[in-house]
């Protein structure tokens, strides 16, 4: 015993810790990772972001420099605070509190004292900083944008946020990510590929120089420039005739299905929300729950699309061949249906009209007969209601377009099931005049502006469209743009119906409904929209000012433009959105507006009024039948 | 001279192979420890531990060949003066010592600093072995054994006050030739009932403990209610281990300061904050942990590279090891520890001469303290207790004491021929 007391201690305790370490080192494998997130700090090196392009080749959106004033608390000396205080221009309380924040939060580590200094103050700064010891200044790269409009499409970017993080680990807290617009679309290519270097790191968190002799590091790949299909001369002519009004304006060109202009108004100054004001500003945008500036209308409001909807009917009819070009039908001041005498109006023209006199008058009765004729030609309502559906949706109508914006609806397009449900067949039965609003664009159907667009341009093109996209082409990129955007889509429409057509929306300006803002030298085809639309005031359903809508394509041969102009409660088609997209047309076509008058009036007439009234308790115009002052009577739809 | 001839060629080479391989992986990994990241290596530098270190084990091969080369009788009849010279350099400290970290421990000779109780373990461990191996002394005799613990707490108590508990702790080791040459076992007996008491009251708390006790008790005195003699004893003994645990508990919540508890509680596994109390134990079981099974290699481990592990490069040096060498050269050290305390145990039994295997069983006991207290420390079963590893830890005075202390058996072996 005596001689093998420590002999045999020793050998236990020998095996006791390498039964220690076997579990230390083997089995618990949770401090394997627990020494990296000690030791191991990755640094990231931003590349710029990509620049974007007007098609024309115009700087829309660079980068600035901006600055930030750093602190490292624990390197503070005793300094001038006053002195400090007056070039930072913040108060001594604020200042203290500020270091006291960042002291808590670490002394070693840098702190923001004053978040993105424009470059004057950074000047101003740069020369006297250094004899603060423990401040500096940062440079960070933010958006720079070249134009003051636009916001819509291009976006904005932000930082990011806890559950963009875990969806994307290549997100770190702090780093920016395009939010909205053209920056969240093309957020991949724009961004480029930060480059990381992993740094070790001492107890103190002091760099002490690369891990593994930088073999892990990478080098940032720097964002790519892309060039977009807008015409940043025609989006900010655009933006300015929609000024106080509210809305959308889309052109496309026919040919390519490029975006040429995508107006929303009301629309903000994109450079609102870079820098030191940008959440402030945001908050103020985000908050606008009347006009919703950061609601884009010309991809997202879905409004019933009113009577260009007819040129639409007016295809599927011939396509279906349930009428003729050249057969008339009757007009009564509107369409008698049903047994009780029910009445879809119309306004005064002349009567009875074939199809091409049809849609430049725009006539209701007209529409309502050919439509009931389509959904009535087989053996039930729904079967027609579907053949209906199925042409409608070949032009890309009740389902989302598939553009390269990362916002829009899909409108709808009711199909039986839709009405089966709300009639509750077989309970009860529908027949086609219980739908027959659809025949003039009222009713259950609802279109977004550049879905209106889309089709005008389907039958500019007389039967195919591309999907409007707003990219033209990437830096660097072997492919002019995605497959996509390349892909010819074919409506179930024969071409051969289009001319009709074509021709009754050439007549519009003729002698139709927008005979008054006719272009000279230029052959346009347009077709006017007035909807009706209801809201609810104090919990009763009241009808508001009927909205604006003019549809068009110029010239009528090899069309190089199709715009959808929206004006909310502006009246009637050709009052507001008629001039629009005819001063739109000219300005792309021409390059200069001739009709000096009919410009200015868009530009000094405001709506605001108009959208005052629900908020105000002003009657409207609509309802009451009374005539506001300076108000003509209320034409033809 | 014919002996030193003659006995040249018998010098233990196991121990001497297994030295030179413990101190040589420890210089390797104080390379590690001290290491500035952003520097390249200068061996000449000596601002750099690492070059110091080397200096140093120049300087113990030199004393190397000293010890070696004086006669093996020379410690046996010096023992007493170099254990007074040794208490002597201790009482000094009093008036010249140098605090260096709160503790006065340290001559300061320039740049370099020299512990004097670094050497009194191999004093102490010579005047114990001269008096237990006199002829006169009886170990089973209460003053003698008296006095053989004079002998051991004089230095123990000078080491106290410094303050460095943890090199006064390692006269504990002195338990072990007390033992082999024939202390009692009771001593044992109720050593380890002490040691058993203490940790089962802090972990447990008093009133378990003391509920334990009495239950035993009781069971004890029904088992042997029929015992004539000795009965006194059933009563007075769990009274006294109830006292001592009442004592404990009372030296343990007024007597030790906060950071001695909050050592405690780290390895009970009690709830105390890693980031702060517990970041030195936390920090090192992190980084032997990290190492895994073949460790990150040499300069590679990031706990190591980032300084997290306080004294690293000295009583922290395994947890360099650990994280650098892996489970493998982790492993291998332990196997080197093991191995030259064993092999200084079976030459200790081989002593004719029982000075020599006194003192070989105090260098064991020596070593296996240190090893014990400083591994346990260092893989977070043991409270923390600033001891260095011996051979490994960077420091002149520490691999110097080794040294000595080891090679002095060395020396007392080769000549175990010429004894009778």
């Amino acid at each position: 015993m005596r001689r093998i007391l420590l002999f045999s201690v020793v050998l236990v305790t020998g095996l006791l810790f390498t039964g220690r370490l076997f579990y230390l080192q083997i089995l618990n494998t949770s401090y394997a990772g627990l020494s990296e997130n000690n030791a191991i700090k990755r640094s990231f090196d931003y590349p710029q972001r990509g620049h974007i392009y007007d098609r024309n080749g115009e700087l829309l959106v660079s980068n600035q420099p901006s600055y930030d004033v750093m602190v490292i608390p624990r390197e503070v000396e005793p300094f001038d605070t006053l002195e400090l205080c007056k070039m930072l221009k913040m108060t001594k309380e604020g200042l203290v509190t500020r270091l006291e924040k960042a002291r808590v939060y670490s002394p070693r580590l840098p702190s923001i004292v004053i978040p993105q200094l424009t470059k004057s103050e950074y000047a101003y700064l740069q020369e006297k900083m250094r004899k603060y010891e423990g401040f500096y200044i940062q440079k960070r790269s933010l958006r720079d944008y070249q134009i003051d409009y636009g916001a819509n499409f291009l976006g904005y970017i932000a930082e990011v946020n806890q559950s963009d993080v875990d969806a994307n680990p290549y997100y770190q807290s702090g780093d920016l990510k395009g939010r909205t617009g053209v920056e969240k679309q093309y957020e991949e290519v724009l961004r480029g590929v930060k480059g990381v270097k992993y740094i070790q790191k001492d107890r103190f968190n002091r760099d002490i120089g690369p891990y593994k002799n930088g073999s892990l590091d990478t080098l940032p790949q720097p964002g790519k420039d892309i060039t977009l299909t807008v015409d940043a001369a025609l989006q900010k002519y655009g933006e300015e005739l929609m000024i106080n009004k509210r809305g959308g304006i889309i052109a496309i060109e026919p040919a390519t299905g490029e975006i040429l202009a995508l107006v929303s108004a009301p629309n903000y100054d994109p450079a609102l929300l870079v820098g030191r004001e940008r959440s402030a500003n945001f908050t103020k945008l985000w908050y606008d729950t009347i006009a919703k500036p950061l609601f884009d209308r010309s991809l997202q409001a879905e409004y019933p699309p009113g009577s260009p909807f007819k040129t639409l009917n007016a295809l599927i009819a011939l396509q279906e061949g349930v009428v003729n070009t050249q057969e008339s039908f009757a007009c009564h001041s509107g369409y008698y249906y049903g047994s009780r005498g029910r009445k879809l109006g119309c306004h005064h023209h002349p009567s009875p009209l074939s199809m091409i006199p049809g849609i430049a008058n725009s006539c209701n009765a007209y529409f309502a007969n050919v439509y009931r004729r389509v959904i009535e030609k087989y053996d039930t309502p729904q079967e027609g209601m579907d053949v209906w559906k199925h042409h409608l949706a070949s032009f890309g109508l009740g389902d989302f377009m598939g553009t390269d914006l990362p916002i829009g609806r899909p409108g709808f397009i009711p199909d039986s099931k839709f009405y089966n449900r709300s009639y509750e067949y077989p309970k009860y039965k529908w027949f086609s005049t219980a739908t027959i609003s659809n025949s003039i664009g009222q009713g259950e159907v609802s279109t977004t502006p550049i879905q209106l667009a889309n089709i005008t341009a389907a039958i500019a093109n007389r039967g195919w469209y591309y999907t409007p996209h707003i990219i033209k082409a990437i830096e660097g990129s072997s492919e002019e743009i995605p497959e996509e955007y390349r892909t010819k889509h074919v409506t179930t429409i024969d071409p051969a119906h289009f001319e009709p057509v074509v021709q009754g929306m050439n007549d519009v300006y003729n002698y139709g409904t927008a005979s008054a803002v006719r272009i000279p030298d230029i052959d346009i085809c347009g077709k006017t929209g007035t909807a009706e639309n209801y809201t609810k005031i104090n919990g009763e359903r009241e009808q508001l000012t009927d909205h604006s809508i003019f549809v068009a394509f110029a010239p009528k041969d090899n069309p190089k433009i199709a715009i959808a102009v929206f004006v909310e409660n502006g009246y009637w088609g050709a009052r507001y959105a008629g001039k629009i997209a005819s001063l739109m047309i000219e300005k792309h076509i021409k390059g200069e507006i001739t009709r000096t008058d009919l410009q200015d009036w868009v530009l000094s007439n405001s709506l605001e009024d108009e959208y005052a009234k629900p908020l105000s308790g002003a009657p409207f115009y609509i309802n009451d039948g009374k005539k506001l002052s300076g108000v003509p009577e209320k034409p033809q739809l | 001279m014919a002996i030193n001839t003659r006995n040249r060629g018998t010098f233990d080479w196991i121990i001497i192979l297994l030295y030179l391989a413990l101190v040589g992986i420890g210089w390797v990994n104080i390379i590690s420890a001290s290491i500035d990241p952003t520097e390249s290596y200068n061996l000449f530098d000596l601002d750099n531990l690492y070059a110091k270190q080397l200096l140093f084990m120049g300087l113990s091969i030199v004393l190397i060949v000293f010890i070696l080369s004086l006669e093996a009788k020379f410690f046996e009849r010096f023992s007493s003066v170099i254990y007074v010279i040794s208490i002597l350099s201790l009482l000094g400290l009093f008036v010249f010592g140098k605090t260096i970290s709160g503790a006065t421990s340290w001559y300061s000779f320039g740049s370099f600093g020299l512990q004097p109780s670094e050497f009194a373990k191999a004093a102490t461990a010579l005047a114990l072995a001269k008096y237990l191996s006199d002829i006169q002394t009886d170990v089973k005799s209460f003053v003698h054994q008296l006095r053989a613990f004079v002998i051991i707490a004089l230095p123990a108590l000078c080491i106290i006050p410094q303050p460095d508990p943890g090199s006064a702790l390692v006269y504990a080791a002195f338990f072990f030739p007390l033992y082999r040459e024939g202390l009692s076992g009771i001593y044992l007996i109720i050593g380890s009932v002490v040691v058993a008491l203490f940790i089962l009251t802090l972990a447990f708390g008093p009133y378990y403990v003391i509920g334990g006790i009495f239950i035993i008790a009781v069971v004890l005195l029904i088992l042997n209610r029929k015992k004539r003699f000795g009965k006194r004893l059933y009563y007075i003994l769990p009274l006294a281990a109830m006292l001592f645990v009442f004592s404990v508990n009372y030296i343990f919540q007024n007597v030790f300061e906060q950071r001695h508890r909050d050592r405690f509680n780290v390895v009970l596994g009690k709830d105390v904050d890693m980031k702060s109390i517990g970041y030195n134990t936390y920090q090192s079981e992190i980084a032997i942990g990290n190492g895994g099974l073949s460790g990150k290699g040499f300069l590679k481990g990031t706990q190591t590279k980032g300084d997290f592990v306080p004294e690293q490069q000295t009583d922290y040096i395994f947890s360099t090891v650990g994280e650098e060498w892996g489970f493998v050269g982790s492993t291998l050290v332990l196997f080197l520890f093991v191995a030259l305390m064993l092999r200084v145990i079976v030459l200790a039994e081989r002593q004719k001469s029982q000075f020599s295997r006194i003192y070989g069983y105090s260098v064991a006991g020596i070593l296996f303290i240190h090893f014990l207290v400083n591994i346990g420390m260092v893989t977070g079963v043991l409270p923390t207790v600033g001891i260095p590893l011996p051979f490994f830890s960077y420091g002149g005075s520490s691999l110097w004491g080794f040294t000595i202390l080891l090679f002095i058996f060395v020396k007392l072996d080769s000549n175990r021929v010429n004894d009778w």
